[in-house]
């Protein structure tokens, strides 16, 4: 009864990990840069959103306008950060993320400020009493809830990505800048649309993590649990984000309860990684990544 | 009439007076290469028109200016008789496709997906009608692949329709990218060296479709060739390019017989 449990919670915590993990596919599947900045959007997102609500703006209007924030900002950076370094090699668009990472860290705690704030969402955290009573199990209300959120935003991005026209053109982009350019897709728009969909996905991460956490300094860096989920699905699946998310959160719970004892506890924060490093000796492009051919 | 005459006379009902494409004094340089030197041709309406040179010569900037891949220094380019730089993105919107010198495939997807790419500007309809297959959104998801099915036939590709392109063989891959340029139904189809890279069979193929597509279509095409031989037999009119400059613009047969071109191939000093 007790694994069952952890492993559901593991499950649960498992979905935020995928919903900050396609946050990243998003980016590098656009432009193929692995986006250091994603935990200052993070930041920036939940900052905002509690700032809003603490004016006194409705919790919905709160969240509309802080995706607006979030847009705007996707637009500034195609403008001013893409377009610039546009035929650039990747490496200096990987250090323009670590750069727009610590200016966006600035900015979100010049313009707010680097208290913790705590963030309501409406959701109490306390065990799910319909489910104790009909099965024993004990379930956090709002793991449940969140993990319902973050896979609703999962699966509307995978529609999104998978049946729509936005989605082929994104997929296009992913496969060769050029040729896609050549069909009619405007790559600056596609820009844009991915940075601000990533953009959402953080707000809605942040909210989450948020009120769990409280608002703080520190959510920028709880966006990094995304990365041995990226090494683990593949840097370019979504299907791998959502997988692998699950695997991680799963397994970092059963391993902390199992293994835990005999090393002294702690496993969550490193065990995650030893999986990934074990994917990338049997599969170094990850669970789902597309097989890299080297053309010599 | 004797053949000639008769080929003669074919072309002329195709081809019209109408310029679809005029080049004007195109000058292009990377740091200190030229690449282009001043170049000026037109393109017909409904004529094949080809693009030879050695390598290196600066076709491909050519090809590459005319769809806005490159901005030039100097020069102007009228389409449809408007001028105005152009963006890729932008060309094809205005019927301009393409293919590459090094095959620009998509390609973990599929012939069927590359194929369907190709038909981009077609779909009007907002992604959200799409994600909820709201009716008009379904019908022209139907038409498009009609349409997509129509170019997998013409170009004899049926069988490797699910095949992701990154499997297929060189050949065929070529194919594919032709099928995707089509699918966008251009007025002008710019082709980079179709044929380089295949077997004599292939080249045979290849050749056939081209003279299709605007026979069929009244497709106008500009083709790039490096190799004379292959692209005298189909094209109406051609542009010589040697160091980024126009040393010939003729007939296939008055430019077979030009000393200048003869020289520029053979590697005559300038
Ligand atoms: N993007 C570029 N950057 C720098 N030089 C280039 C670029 N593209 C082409 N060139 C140079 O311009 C010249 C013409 O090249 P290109 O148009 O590819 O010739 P062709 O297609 O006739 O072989 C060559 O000297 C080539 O090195
Ligand atoms: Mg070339």
């Amino acid at each position: 009864m007790f694994v069952l449990e952890v492993f559901i919670s593991g499950l649960l915590s498992g979905v935020m990990y995928s919903l900050v993990a396609l946050g990243f596919v998003l980016i590098f599947k656009a432009s193929g840069v692995f986006n250091f900045a994603q935990g200052a959007m993070v930041l920036l997102a939940a900052l905002t959103f509690v700032r809003f609500i603490e004016m006194g703006i409705p919790l919905w209007l709160a969240a509309i306008m802080t995706f607006g924030v979030m847009i705007v900002l996707a637009i500034f950076i195609e403008r001013f950060l893409l377009r610039p370094l546009v035929n650039q090699p990747l490496i200096t668009l990987f250090m323009l993320t670590i750069g727009l990472n610590y200016f966006l860290e600035g900015l979100a705690q010049a313009v707010w400020d680097a208290e913790v704030h705590g963030l309501d969402i409406g959701i109490e955290d306390v065990p799910w009493v319909g489910l104790e009573q009909a099965t024993g199990l004990l379930i956090s209300m709002f793991d449940v809830i969140s993990a319902l959120i973050a896979m609703g935003l999962v699966i509307i991005l995978s529609i999104v990505f998978n049946k729509t026209k936005v989605g082929r053109a994104l997929r296009a982009v992913s496969n060769d800048h050029q040729a896609a350019m050549s069909v009619g897709i405007p790559l600056n728009r596609i820009w844009v649309i991915v940075w601000a969909m990533s953009g959402l996905v953080a707000l809605v991460a942040g909210a989450l993590w948020g009120t769990r956490l409280g608002v703080q300094f520190s959510l920028s860096i709880v966006a990094l649990k995304a990365l041995p989920v990226l090494i683990l699905g593949g840097f370019n699946s979504i299907m791998g984000a959502i997988v692998a998310g699950l695997i991680i959160g799963a397994s970092e719970k059963l391993g902390e309860v199992f293994l835990g004892p005999y090393v002294g506890g702690g496993i969550e924060s490193f065990f995650p990684y030893v999986l990934a490093m074990m994917v990338l000796f049997w599969r170094p492009q990850g669970l789902f990544g597309d097989v890299i051919i080297e053309r010599v | 009439m004797t053949a000639t005459e008769e080929i003669q006379s074919a072309a002329d009902q195709r081809i019209s007076d109408e310029v679809l494409m005029s080049v004007r004094n195109i000058r292009l340089s990377f740091g200190g290469v030229k690449a282009l030197r001043d170049v000026s041709f037109d393109i017909a309406k409904g004529e094949i028109r080809a693009i030879i040179g050695p390598n290196g010569a600066g076709k491909t900037s050519m090809l590459n200016v005319i769809n806005g891949v490159y901005h030039p220094q100097e020069g102007t380019i009228f389409y449809k008789g408007k001028t105005g730089l152009m963006k890729p993105h932008e060309a094809a919107t205005k019927g301009i496709s393409r293919t590459f010198q090094n095959l620009a495939l998509f390609r973990g997807m599929t012939t069927l997906d590359n194929i369907m790419t190709g038909r981009n500007m077609k779909i009007k309809r907002n992604f959200l009608w799409q994600a909820l297959r709201w009716g008009p959104a379904q019908r022209e998801e139907s038409e498009n692949r009609e349409a997509v099915e129509r170019v997998i036939g013409f170009l004899e590709i049926e069988s490797i329709r699910k095949t992701p392109v990154g499997r297929l063989p060189y050949g065929l891959q070529k194919r594919v990218e032709l099928g995707r340029a089509l699918a966008a139904e251009p007025e002008l189809l710019l082709l980079d060296e179709p044929m380089s890279g295949m077997n004599v069979e292939e080249k045979e193929d290849m050749c056939r479709f081209i003279l299709d597509v605007n026979d069929e279509f009244g497709t106008t095409i500009c083709l790039i060739e490096h190799d004379m031989s292959v692209v005298m037999d189909i094209s109406d009119r051609v542009v010589v390019l040697d160091y980024g400059s126009k040393i010939a613009d003729d007939t296939p047969n008055e430019v077979r017989a030009n000393q200048a071109v003869i020289d520029a191939y053979l590697g005559v000093s300038h």
